[in-house]
């Protein structure tokens, strides 16, 4: 069986962000990522179940990964060595070995995974992505499968998944499609901070165009709603969010005049002295923060659905605004049902650009690392060829 | 003596056609024996003792008592002064409205006023900087009247001080700066570098209010002016300035016009070859020429715009006369005719226009995108009388380097308008019809616009407003060298040459059209027969 297998090497790790720095994705060339056959994973209780993945995408989280720009704070919540891959559509192998049902694995490794009773206070609660307990039970560390070295991830031929885990994928969506529901589920947890005021959404990469169609495709919004402005970068990702009904897209550089303008705000240096009372960022860089901050109205709220990582933002605004920065991390089980539903109303499998190999990692991770700049929105590993 | 202006018909021997492009130049063939180019008269004598000339147009003005006797002590006199936006470049000092405002200070001194107040006539244009002021007045009258509060600028958003003289059978509401409307006597002193400007539309736009410019300068009434420089009959605009001009007449404060005309000696050395007929260039022009363009392509863009704005052009006084308004504005017509005018037989299926640097809308500043296109279908189209030069559904080919740029300080709501409102219409009534408001009542354009030096957040729309009639009579509109994405988001289509424009248009206009080339500058109103 292969997979892509990412292990802890210091120096690997030093040597693709270097790479990465000079060039998004060339972490996969030099890096401590490699594609290997290896044995089958032990199943870690015999209520677990084996996955024949059919397609899993490359996700932000991931590049930053391949690239050694993933924060340090993930270190204890992962265990190595470990095979990536969180956004997975498969196949459970039946006990004949056979191909069974098509599912989509929920990956975030929580209480019930973990054999953990009685079940955290946020496990209990169903809201499974703020679990407490994502680096003990009988699985080794991993906050979500696709960092774990027991779990195994979808950049493979095979991995392991305990039941809790599967959404049955319905007959009517694709592969494509269904690849999409686990970031369309992060994004309808990100959409449910949509409040029908004035919204704004930094980034139109998948994440970003997929809270927008989460958030347009909500009850929520009304026909009152306040505008949702959206920046986006390259000429496909703006066709894609008109597409998606944003009310306005523009360009980064423009939005802060676009936002001043359309809450009437004035001016004093940088900051609107009014503002967008949501700000969702779907990049997470100090850029983006810092901006976002510089356009949140008084009292507002910037959401981080894109993972921020180590970064360096002037909060005197946020301490004289008494704005806020909210995390916005994963999903819950009912987020998997809502995702399906935006999938089929958008129509978002359309999202899948390409699809590459298993053999050909380093030129999917390149184009992934460049997706925006080449037209393209979610790239993502196939293995229904040849084992 | 100055030659007239002629029309040449091009043959192969006529050599290539100075186009202006923003910050440079180039030189463009056109097609022999179906094009022609279209010559300004060349610079009329100035007249020799200004000083004297101004005397005595104040003494013995048109159809009104000698300025003295209007003078008297105790009264309240305020003079008005048209604002940096003209003379294009700006004139060598001592600058016109100096020579004029001091003869009559002079006067009012001797009269014993000392009630005096001078208002910079900005009308919804940005508020000019100090170095401006001194300019265009003289330090003399900056120290003299400044400190004292008694020189400032007119603000069309000071509800405090704006006044309504009345309303036209139209329902016109004339709202004026009110210190003006107040004053026993108001003496506006004009810069006439072009047919439009003077008369009734000094007071009634300078000194007015938003609300009292609304009324005609919009989409209906500038799509309906269609003669801007030329017969008042034919243009809207003029026709609602007139209107409220009787109101102004019957209802406002005395009035005393002063019009000055310039001839069109535009540019200075080295770049008085501009001014030239090209087959009339020496050697030293043609080498003057080379290495201005060469060393132009290698100048930063804001080095570049920093030689252009401090030009100062040589362009001298044609005529000065004072009196009642409209008898003073038929003068003075004639004399920016005798300059300006061109007859030319016909219409043509293509204008061509370089675009230069600079516009009324940009002293020391930006050419932006809005700009570009006020300038080209706003003005050059406009300078004509009878019709246009280029026929209804015919092609205007513009040359202009078409940035994205804009100057934040001087021109925050054209952002704004280029990003949002470009970006949903080019349309000049849907966009008033969606936009305008918002802009207009804006607290933060408001705000740049009284205490900094920006354009009030309406302006874009009446820049862009300005070239309502030349959209709706262009069949196509191409702008060669410009940057593609901003030509296009202009409406316009974009040529890399003038050739790749000429195989452009002939989709709208044939493989054969005929051509007609405004050589501006200097200035020229084609009259169109």
């Amino acid at each position: 069986m292969s997979r892509l297998v990412y292990s802890r090497k210091p120096g690997k790790f030093a040597i693709a962000r270097l790479a990465g720095a000079v060039k998004p994705g060339a972490g996969a060339h030099v890096g401590p990522l490699a594609l290997q056959s290896d044995e089958p994973l032990a199943l870690p209780t015999p209520e677990w179940v084996r996955l024949r993945p059919r397609l899993a995408g490359i996700c932000g989280s991931d590049l930053a990964l391949v690239d050694g720009t993933a924060s340090a704070y993930f270190d204890p919540l992962v265990s190595y060595p470990f095979t990536p891959g969180h956004e997975v559509v498969a196949d459970v192998v039946d006990a004949d070995g056979s191909p069974g049902r098509r599912v989509v694995v929920v990956p975030v490794l929580s209480c019930v995974t973990r054999g953990i009773s009685p079940e955290c206070p946020a496990c209990a609660a169903g809201q499974i992505n703020l679990c407490e307990r994502v680096a003990y039970g009988h699985l080794a560390a991993g906050l979500q499968t696709g960092f774990c070295a027991d779990t195994g991830g979808g950049w493979s031929h095979e991995m392991v998944a305990h039941p809790s885990q599967l959404v049955d994928v319905p007959d009517d969506f694709s592969d494509e499609a269904a690849v999409l529901i686990e970031p369309t589920a992060c994004a309808v947890h990100a959409a449910k901070r949509f409040t029908g005021a004035q919204t704004v959404i930094i980034g139109a990469g998948t994440l970003g165009l997929l809270t927008l169609a989460a958030i347009t495709a909500t009850p929520r919004r009304k026909k009152n709603s306040g505008p949702i402005i959206v920046t986006a970068r390259y000429p496909e990702q703006r066709r894609l969010a008109k597409e998606l009904a944003a009310d306005v897209v523009c360009t980064t550089d423009e939005m802060p005049r676009l936002v001043r303008s359309r809450t009437g705000s004035l001016v004093v240096g940088d900051q609107l002295t009014s503002g967008a009372p949501t700000v969702i960022d779907c990049v997470g860089s100090s850029d983006s923060i810092s901006q976002a901050l510089r356009v949140v109205a008084p009292g507002g709220c910037v959401h981080m659905v894109g993972m921020p990582g180590n970064v360096s933002v002037e909060l005197t605004s946020l301490w004289h605004r008494e704005t806020s920065i909210s995390g916005c991390y994963a999903y819950t089980h009912a987020d998997f049902a809502t995702a399906i539903e935006v999938i089929r109303r958008h129509d978002l499998g359309r999202l899948v650009s390409a699809t590459y190999p298993l053999a050909d990692y380093t030129e999917a991770i390149a184009i992934a690392a460049a997706a925006g700049r080449r037209g393209a929105v979610k790239i993502a590993f196939d293995m229904r060829g040849k084992h | 003596m100055a030659r007239p202006g002629f029309v040449l018909e091009v043959d192969k021997s006529t050599p290539p056609l100075l186009f202006w492009r923003g910050e440079g130049f180039s030189l463009e063939k056109l097609p022999a024996g179906r094009s022609r180019v279209i010559y300004p008269p060349e610079p009329l004598e100035a007249i020799k003792d200004v000083d004297g000339a101004i005397l005595e147009a104040l003494l013995n003005p048109i159809d009104s008592e000698p300025l003295p006797a209007l003078l008297f002590p105790g009264m309240k006199l305020t003079i008005a002064f048209d604002d940096v936006s003209l003379p294009l470049p700006k004139m060598e000092r001592p600058d016109n409205r100096q020579r004029v405002i001091e003869a009559v200070l002079d006067l009012a001194a001797a009269a014993g006023v000392d009630d005096v107040h001078l208002i910079a006539a900005l009308g919804l244009h940005r508020r000019m900087h100090e170095y401006e002021l001194r300019h265009a007045l003289g330090d003399r009258i900056y120290d003299a009247f400044h400190g004292r509060g008694q020189l400032y600028q007119h603000d069309a958003e000071d509800l405090d001080n704006l006044e309504v003289v009345g309303t036209t059978d139209q329902g016109e509401v004339l709202e004026i700066n009110k210190r003006a409307a107040e004053s026993d006597l108001l003496v506006y002193v004009n810069i006439n570098s072009v047919a439009m400007d003077g008369g009734w539309k000094s007071v009634c736009t300078g000194l007015a209010s938003y609300r009292s410019l609304s009324h005609h300068h919009n989409p209906t009434t500038l799509e309906n002016t269609k003669s801007l420089m030329g017969h008042r009959d034919h243009s809207a605009l003029h026709q609602s300035v007139w209107r409220l001009g009787k109101v102004l007449r019957d209802s406002g404060p005395r009035i005393f016009q002063i019009e000055t005309t310039l001839n069109t000696d535009m540019f200075p050395s080295p770049f008085d070859f501009i001014n030239k007929r090209e087959w009339e260039w020496t050697a030293k022009d043609r080498a003057i020429y080379l290495g201005t363009t060469k060393s132009l392509k290698r100048t930063p863009i804001k080095m570049a715009r920093k030689i252009f704005h401090g030009m100062q052009g040589p362009h001298r006084m044609t005529s000065v006369q004072a009196g009642e308004t409209s008898a003073v504005h038929e003068v003075t017509l004639q004399h920016v005719y005798r300059q300006q005018l061109v007859e030319v037989q016909g219409q043509t299926d293509i204008l061509t226009m370089g675009i230069p640097f600079v516009c009324p809308y940009n002293p020391d500043g930006v050419m932006n995108p809005v700009l570009v296109m006020c300038m080209g279908l706003g003005y050059l189209f406009n300078m004509y009388r009878n019709k246009p030069l280029v026929r209804e559904g015919g092609v205007i080919i513009m040359t202009h380097p078409t940035y994205k740029d804009f100057n934040p300080v001087h021109h925050p709501s054209y952002i704004d308008f280029y990003e949002q409102v470009l970006a949903d219409t080019t349309n000049p009534a849907e966009m008033s019809r969606k936009w305008e408001q918002q802009f207009a009542e804006d607290e933060w354009y408001r705000h740049l616009y009284r205490t900094g030096n920006a354009y009030h957040g309406v302006h874009p729309f009446y820049a862009w407003y300005w070239g309502a009639h030349g959209l709706q009579h262009a069949g196509k509109v191409i702008i060669v060298g410009g940057e593609p994405a901003v030509v296009r988001r202009l409406g316009f289509t974009p040529a890399s040459t003038m050739d790749d424009a000429f195989e452009i248009a002939s989709d709208v206009v044939g493989r054969h059209p005929t051509i007609s080339h405004m050589h501006v500058p200097a200035l020229l109103v084609a009259d169109v027969k």
